[in-house]
């Protein structure tokens, strides 16, 4: 019992520390830009693949610096030439923008990769087991995972709040226009941020990518998760998106171990009563608990548990 | 406009579908036709809320398919039971469980409009699809529901078997439904609908309260929705989980938006084109979805109002009789641009042979009746020549476009009012 | 005016395509060819091409030669009747398809309703690979025939196999939340009973399809359980990550799958380092092919298999279009009913060497069945798997008549 609750503690915190190098971008580009970017977890892909191709080649210390930045650089691009020319349309374009890259970055990824899942794996300096108890391995990797995490988090609150370019930032989250007319370039500041943003999510792929699976499909699968994180931590707060994670990655893990169902409080009458729904366990539905979370928060506070703002 | 002149677009409309299974008489055509003949239903009701309410729904399949899957338990019972219910009211059932989901999952989902509403109805979707898998009685796990359709009470002497009956079915349903959908268009509530859309806050001014009227047109939209499928239901025989999943409202989504959200013909040409693609496009090109998705984006970028949007711009030109000078220009960018689509398509399927069909069927192919090989550098330049000389040509050929509308916008305001 | 500029459109291009049927006899493929599934469709679609050609090398049957069309059903049902709907309107009378037991229910059922609706435009359904029992019970019908031992079956010659091992102790089930998974439980527990009442069964799990990207969560209840045995029906990713979270953490235990050896499946154990401890019930093993088979085993890899040098993943698919030449001869026309009636009870040699027969009361395939494992290969062997180095071995064989069930199936034969 112990040891299921420790491990689900590391898994889920693991978990929701990559949810939340993703969600740390998503929030960014939000809060500056208004535009909820539905291909972020494609960037976060990107950066899985690119991280694959680097360490096929050169090798995943190369690949753990350069494919972000490639990813970034994509995205700053998409930016450029892409979104800012939607901008004038509205935030729904803007948003059917997003929507319509996702599809396309998963398109080519497949011509390029193949449909199949790649062979992307741990660096060999990394591949031992960190420690051992209660009789089960927690490999080094995953620790890796939580360092570079937590690692990410404290960069980006330092240059938020202690730099000069964090501090024009948070101006424009706020207050766009004024910043632009001290003179400074916002569209080129929308660039920047973007590909940030983009560069984070490539990151996460870097690193999440031999851990959990590097295929096509991953964007799709992470994707929806995103949006919950993003909405139940508060539209535009960072600190709302760290908590979200962890809260989102903990529940989801801890619900699989848990095997009581309707039936076991009510008794085997509970199918009669319930049909499927009585019989059905805790564990089965722990992927769709998010779902229920983000509807519900919703519902009662739309602004999400640390937000300020709804659109 | 003369009381003919209201008629005559509807009169044509149901001598179209009256006559179109005779001009495409192949079983392929037909099965084809009826699914665009749903699918317009099923765009149409996704742009009550898209076009006329503003109202971004990433999880309308939800009621398309709830409406199915009830519409075909129905089915199953009646046959069980052997009621006398006949084929043709199977829609309305469907069409009934649309609207009491709409209800139901309307009265949270439009509390707000905007975002929160869109993320509702992502949240909603998924939650619906997910749970389907796990409520197996009612949606039939992986296999779904089957029935069969002949085997109801027979109505006016037709079992309904063959291909042509039901697609006579379902055309009389398209037609009553873009009927009713229109006219709710010209109701007072259709205005408000159209109101609120613009500025919910001066909309309440007048005296209306926004979330009602969101909430109204989401359940009327659900009723819609659930007759689309019902009708697919009865077409298909079989109702599926991924009849109600993100794929489905993906696909509805990009229907109603590449034919033009802000019209309401848009998305029946839409519904028609894109169901055309569908079925026809992946016999011909591995990459059918990525010329998806790019036919998606090119449309977001360069004409949101979608294709029957760009066409209604002309509308007033065309009035003042100014098209004369708009076709010329048109003619001649035309040329840059269809050099620039080859170009395009020849590098995408050139580069899907070569990455992804290449290692096992070798590098002979042939694109647009062509043969040629990946291997050779020949057809990769004439791809690359070909997209950026039209991209740079059109650069070119562009100001006549622009000077074109410039002087027949002109003309327009000479033009008294 | 718009509408009918659509229409013309259309016109132009359906008209276009309707192709006139030219004299061949056409066997159409409706799996996914593009999207998600797509990798193992495009598999399956080579498989069949490949045996075409042999068989048109050699002269065709009755006079006219094999044609193969492939039409990608994106694994949706509905879409998937259009595509039947395309093959008949091309003249085909064979219909096959094997990924995902939605879309063969769909088709099953089509089948039956076209024939009677449209009895000139008869077809048989050839269904490979998909599993659901259903299909050869409750569902059966004159039209259908399976040449994949359908998972009760699997089940039956896995548990044969497993009665004979006493370090089986406590066994650990868990299983993709759907009528598949949920048949793979159902079966193993109630076979486990009867065959071996004396083992415990520790955990049954269900958890949803291809959602899950970490699996230990789920490890770490095996685990806790204290299972020395796991018996899972997971394929795709769900069983390249189960073995990956378990190889994570340690977990040491023997692995009873049914689907280990899919696409990426190797690679996952291999990186896993978990060598002889995983099995797979497969109707064959590359390395004990008979000498003919290993000669069109080894001709397959080098001219299909790609990077990976992928081999004859379906041997039952060796199977069915042999079975499909040998009934159009016998009938001596490709009619549909015709060739129905030469195919039921036929027996035949499989791929592997067995002999095989087409049972006539629910036209299911029956053949012998292999318990291999995964693992290094011994000295001599030609064929490892996605070039790992490691291959299958055969660890116990279930001939044909000991994998029997009896059937629910009462089948309307036509007149």
């Amino acid at each position: 019992m112990l040891e299921i609750i420790v491990f689900s503690t590391l898994n889920g915190v693991l978990y929701g520390m990559v949810l939340f190098m993703l969600a740390s971008g998503l929030t960014l580009i939000f809060s500056m830009m208004g535009v909820l970017n539905f291909a972020h977890a494609s960037f976060y892909m990107l950066g899985a693949y690119f991280g694959f191709e680097i360490a096929r080649r050169i090798g995943f210390w190369p690949a753990f610096f350069v494919a972000p930045i490639l990813a970034g650089v994509v995205g700053a691009l998409v930016e450029r030439f892409g979104l800012r020319r939607v901008h004038k349309f509205g935030h729904v374009p803007e948003l059917l923008f997003t929507f319509g890259l996702a599809f396309v970055i998963e398109e080519v990824v497949q011509m390029i990769w193949g449909k199949l899942p790649v062979d992307y794996r741990v660096p060999p300096s990394l591949d031992f087991t960190a420690f051992r108890l209660f009789d089960t391995t927690y490999p080094a990797y995953k620790m890796f995972m939580l360092l570079v995490a937590i690692g990410m988090f404290v960069a980006l609150l330092l240059v938020l709040n202690k730099t000069r370019v964090g501090l024009i930032i948070q101006a424009s989250l706020t207050h766009p226009n004024t910043v632009a007319m001290l003179g400074h370039d916002v569209p080129t500041i929308f660039m920047a941020v973007f590909g940030a943003g983009s560069a984070l999510a490539g990151l996460a792929g870097v690193i999440a990518g031999p851990a959990f699976v590097t295929q096509p499909g991953m964007a799709a699968a992470l994707g929806p998760i995103l949006f919950v994180v993003i909405v139940v931590g508060g539209l535009g707060s960072l600190g709302g998106a760290f908590a979200a994670s962890l809260l989102i990655g903990l529940v989801q893990t801890f619900a699989v171990a848990i095997n009581g169902s309707l039936a076991d409080i009510f008794g085997a009458s509970a199918a009669d009563w319930f049909g499927d729904l009585g019989t059905v366990t805790v564990a089965q539905i722990a992927p769709i608990i998010p779902y229920f979370l983000l509807v519900l928060v919703l519902i009662i506070k739309p602004t999400g548990l640390f937000g300020t703002r709804e659109t | 406009m003369s009381a003919l002149g209201k008629i005559a677009p509807w009169i044509i409309l149901a001598i179209l579908l009256a006559v179109a299974p005779f001009l495409f008489t192949s079983g392929t055509s037909r099965t084809m036709l009826s699914i665009m003949a749903l699918s317009i239903i099923f765009a149409l009701s996704y742009n009550m809320l898209l076009g006329q309410t503003g109202l971004l729904s990433f999880g309308h399949a939800v009621y398309y398919g709830l409406g199915g899957f009830v519409a075909i338990h129905a089915m199953n019972t009646i046959i069980r039971n052997k009621y006398a219910i006949p084929l043709p009211v199977i829609p309305l059932i469907g069409g009934a469980a649309g609207l009491f989901f709409g209800i139901v999952f309307g009265s949270v989902s439009t509390r707000r409009a905007g975002t929160v509403f869109s993320m509702i109805s992502l949240g909603l979707g998924e939650l619906v699809a997910s749970s389907a898998l796990i409520l197996r009685t009612f949606f039939g796990g992986e296999e779904g529901i089957t029935t069969n359709r002949s085997r109801l009470a027979p109505f006016l002497g037709y079992k309904f078997g063959p291909q042509i009956e039901v697609y006579y079915l379902i055309a009389c349903w398209c037609f009553i439904c873009i009927l009713l959908m229109y006219a709710i268009t010209r109701t007072p509530f259709g205005r408000m609908c159209n109101a609120v859309r613009e500025n919910p806050e001066r909309a309440e001014f007048v005296g209306y309260s926004a979330r009602m009227v969101r909430f109204i047109a989401f359940s009327l939209s659900g009723l819609f929705a659930g007759i689309a499928g019902g009708l697919a239901a009865l077409n298909f025989e079989i109702m599926n989980t991924q009849s109600i999943g993100a794929a489905q409202s993906g696909l509805v989504l990009l229907m109603t938006f590449v034919g033009g959200a802000a019209t309401f013909i848009g998305p029946i040409i839409g519904a028609i084109l894109i169901t055309f693609l569908q079925i026809t496009l992946s016999d011909i090109t591995g990459a059918w979805l990525l010329y998806f998705g790019l036919l998606f984006i090119i449309v977001v970028m360069y004409s949101p109002g979608g294709i029957v949007g760009w066409l209604a711009l002309h509308e007033p030109i065309y009035r003042v009789g100014q098209l004369g000078r708009l076709v010329p220009a048109y003619a001649i960018n035309a040329i840059p641009l269809i050099v620039m689509i080859i170009g395009g398509i020849l590098l995408i399927e050139l580069a899907e042979w070569a990455l992804v069909k290449a290692e096992s069927d070798g590098p002979e192919t042939s694109i647009f009746r062509i043969p040629m090989s990946t291997n050779s550098v020949l057809p990769w330049i004439a791809g690359v020549v070909l997209f950026f000389g039209g991209a740079l040509a059109l650069r070119r050929t562009w100001p006549l476009v622009q000077d074109a509308w410039g002087a027949a916008l002109a003309r327009l305001r000479e033009q008294p009012a | 005016m718009r509408g009918l500029l659509a229409s013309s459109f259309i016109a132009l291009s359906v008209a276009a395509g309707s192709a006139l049927a030219a004299d061949t006899i056409k066997i159409a493929y409706i799996d996914p060819l593009s999207g998600g599934g797509a990798s193992v469709g495009e598999v399956g679609l080579k498989h069949f091409q490949w045996l075409a050609d042999q068989i048109n090398a050699s002269g065709g049957l009755i006079g006219k030669k094999l044609e193969i069309l492939g039409l990608d059903n994106k694994t949706n049902p509905q879409e998937s009747l259009v595509q039947a709907q395309k093959a008949i309107d091309q003249g085909a009378h064979f219909l096959t398809q094997g990924n995902g037991s939605s879309v063969a229910a769909a088709l099953t059922e089509f089948a039956v309703k076209n024939n009677d609706r449209n009895p000139d435009k008869q077809v048989l359904y050839l269904n490979y690979a998909a599993v659901d029992p259903v299909l050869t019970n409750d569902k059966c019908n004159y039209w259908h025939f399976r040449w994949d031992a359908n998972s009760d079956i699997k089940m039956q010659a896995l548990t044969n196999y497993m009665k004979d091992r006493p370090n089986i102790k406590k066994v650990y089930l868990i299983n993709q939340d759907y009528s598949f998974g949920e048949s793979v439980r159902t079966t193993a527990r109630k076979m486990l009973k009867e065959k071996r009442p004396d083992v415990q069964i520790v955990g049954d799990e269900k958890h949803p399809l291809l959602k899950i990207t970490d699996f230990a969560p789920y490890v770490a209840k095996i685990k806790a359980s204290g299972a020395d045995t796991v018996i899972t029906g997971n394929w795709g990713q769900d069983i390249a990550l189960l073995l990956k979270a378990a190889a994570d953490a340690g977990l040491q235990v023997d692995w009873y799958t049914y689907y280990a050896g899919g696409a990426g499946g190797p690679t996952a154990i291999k990186q896993s380092n978990i060598p002889d401890r995983v099995f797979a019930i497969v109707e064959g093993v590359p390395n004990d092919e008979p000498s003919d088979a290993q000669k069109l085993e080894e001709e397959y890899r080098s001219k299909f298999g790609g990077e990976l040098r992928v081999g004859v993943w379906y041997p039952r698919v060796v199977n069915e279009v042999r079975m499909l030449a040998q009934a159009i001869k016998d009938a001596n026309s490709d009619d549909a009913k015709a060739v129905a009636a030469k195919l039921e009870g036929m027996k035949f040699k499989t791929f592997m060497g067995g002999e095989g027969y087409m049972r006539k009361d629910d036209h299911q395939f029956f053949q012998d069945m292999y318990i291999a494992n995964f693992g290094p290969m011994p000295a001599g062997a030609k064929f490892d798997e996605e070039k790992t180095g490691w291959g299958w071995k055969t660890q116990g064989i279930v001939k044909a008549k000991d994998t029997e069930l009896p059937t629910t199936c009462k089948m309307d034969r036509p007149s």
